[in-house]
């Protein structure tokens, strides 16, 4: 959900490493990424290209899925379960950029990506996969789709970043388009989870109740509607912070055109 | 005759680099420290806790006792200036910290209205293992009060307001969580009944008396040694300080033991999920002041790990 904001440094990271030649620009970007953190070596920019390449192509699946889907059906609805395999694979697979993180090879928090791909990870896994009757809900196409571009935009503009050869449309897109996306992968996100709630209330999905050995309890249909609260102040955070970056990394390279 | 030169003073803001003050005629031997009271006087809301006063905007802050002519300036000193916002002293830093999560446990054990059902309103558990957590977790916080009050020397004189509010949600929250499972009407007692509360209780109080003899110890050191000299805390006669062969922090060490032990005493998750949370926070400390201690002096034992001996 909150993907559009993930790596942000790393977002500053790429355009450091794809404006060479701005010289004569302030230099707010430079200061943006400081620190001289060696960027990875070559082995490691080997292995995040290919890991950059397969997500974008993994997600590329998912969005052709969707569109044949639609086609084959000729309606919106029920498209989840043509496309559900590779979207648990590939969000699954995401996990792997908190190691990245970790290791080092990408300056990004560990402590930011990995809320973040956690909470994508708990959509799909923790309620989507879990309550089978939200499954055929079109909230689910909604957030499905806006992560589908979202996702391909992003790793694609990694894979242009890593390589030094950034065309501006991709990185234009990337502080585009989540002006739209990201409004409409929270309302899916949101919808998917209210849908949720009657059915972990009946079902006691998760959950645990007193009395027990280890005195301790958890109420899941609880901790949802906390979830839903929490979108009330991270999602406006998230949202003006990837608005400020659009603002610093597209009048950057309006200067430079203007020259 | 001598002529003392003075210095020129003017104070920046450290992001605006705006000048925000000019002080003439200061005395070279004057302080950082009367330097941030003459600040003082032209921005009453700033008072000298709230400054944070540096040569360079993105270098190090410069201390209170640092003397103006012992800096690289000429007599013209450029300082930066950064507001640290509202602080308050360490004291009430405690307190605030304190007083909470024992009165809340209290709420709690007591049965106050409107946490558990109302026919369980002021009513009292009929297990004994409840009354003795209580009486250990109320006794832990007030050990920390009196340490706060009269053991502990600080050395930073205030934490910002924002910190304190943090760190008061996050122990009121899990004080009021874990009482709220101890003292619940449907608290399941330990498995192994007497003898688990028996033998976590005895290591519980063991830990408590070891991390305040920690606490005495390195208060002393810093009596004895003063400002200027640094000396790292040894073993005494008190067996509870033994654990500095093996530790660098052995106060951290004494904690977690104290509330591991906790955990097993009332078999309850929420404790022991606080004891692994604490666990992680002190042992990220412990490892910094090792770090510390290593660096600082030649002689620091080998043997010694940060937390725990021989481990980690």
């Amino acid at each position: 959900m909150w993907y559009t904001g993930i790596h942000v440094v790393s977002a500053k990271w790429g355009s450091v490493m794809s404006a060479p030649a701005m010289g004569t620009t302030k230099t707010a970007h430079s200061d943006v990424a400081p620190k001289k953190k060696r960027g990875p070596g070559a082995l490691a920019t080997a292995y995040l290209v290919i890991y950059n390449v397969v997500m974008t192509a993994g997600w590329l699946v998912i969005a052709v899925g969707l569109v044949r889907a639609y086609l084959v059906r000729g309606s919106y609805h029920g498209l989840y379960f043509s496309i559900e395999k590779p979207l648990k694979f590939f969000q699954t697979g995401a996990l792997l950029e908190i190691l990245h993180c970790a290791v080092g090879i990408v300056p990004s928090s560990v402590v930011l990506t990995g809320f973040q791909v956690l909470s994508r990870v708990f959509l799909t896994w923790a309620v989507t996969h879990s309550v089978r009757e939200v499954q055929s809900e079109d909230s689910v196409l909604l957030f499905v789709s806006a992560w589908t571009i979202t996702e391909i935009i992003r790793y694609s503009f990694y894979t242009f970043s890593l390589l030094n050869h950034l065309p501006y449309l991709i990185k234009w897109a990337r502080y585009t388009f989540f002006l739209v996306l990201y409004p409409m992968g929270v309302t899916g996100e949101l919808l998917t989870i209210y849908a949720a709630l009657p059915y972990v209330q009946k079902t006691g999905l998760y959950s645990v109740t007193l009395p027990n050995k280890y005195n301790f309890s958890f109420d899941y249909y609880t901790f949802l509607i906390l979830t839903m609260v929490s979108y009330i102040p991270l999602f406006p955070q998230l949202y003006f912070h990837m608005m400020r970056q659009r603002k610093k990394v597209l009048a950057h390279v309006e200067e430079y055109k203007t020259e | 005759m001598s002529r003392t030169t003075f210095f020129e003073v003017e104070v920046l803001d450290g992001r605006t680099r705006q000048q925000l003050c000019f002080l003439d005629k200061v005395e070279p031997h004057a302080t950082i420290g009367e330097i941030k009271s003459l600040f003082h006087k032209s921005y009453q809301q700033l008072y000298p806790a709230r400054q944070d006063l540096k040569l360079d905007p993105k270098g190090k802050s410069l201390r209170d006792d640092d003397v103006l002519q012992n800096l690289p300036v000429g007599t013209t000193a450029t300082i930066y200036f950064k507001d640290l916002g509202p602080q308050v002293g360490w004291t009430m830093v405690f307190l605030a910290e304190y007083l909470g999560p024992l009165f809340i446990y209290l709420l709690f054990y007591f049965r106050a209205p409107y946490i558990y059902s109302h026919q369980d309103v002021f009513t009292s558990s009929p297990y004994s293992v409840v009354t003795l957590a209580c009486a250990c977790h109320t006794c832990h916080y007030i050990k920390r009060l009196i340490e706060a009050i009269f053991v502990h020397r600080f050395s930073h004189g205030t934490m910002p307001l924002r910190t304190i509010v943090r760190n008061c949600v996050y122990y009121w929250a899990f004080s009021a969580w874990l009482a709220f499972y101890i003292n619940h009407p449907l608290y399941t007692p330990p498995s192994y009944g007497d003898m688990q509360v028996n033998y976590a209780l005895a290591i519980f109080v063991l830990c408590e008396l070891g991390n305040f003899s920690i606490h005495v110890a390195l208060n002393n050191l810093k009596a004895e040694g003063g400002p200027k000299c640094r000396r790292f805390p040894h073993p005494t006669k008190n067996p509870f300080t033994w654990l500095f062969f093996f530790v660098s922090c052995p106060n951290y060490t004494y904690e977690v033991g104290a509330w591991a032990s906790f955990s097993v005493m009332t078999q309850c998750l929420p404790v022991a999920l606080f004891t692994f949370l604490a666990f992680i926070q002190m042992t990220i400390w412990a490892k910094g002041k090792h770090k510390t201690y290593s660096r600082e002096f030649k002689d620091y034992p080998q043997l010694r790990m940060p937390i725990i001996p021989l481990l980690l």
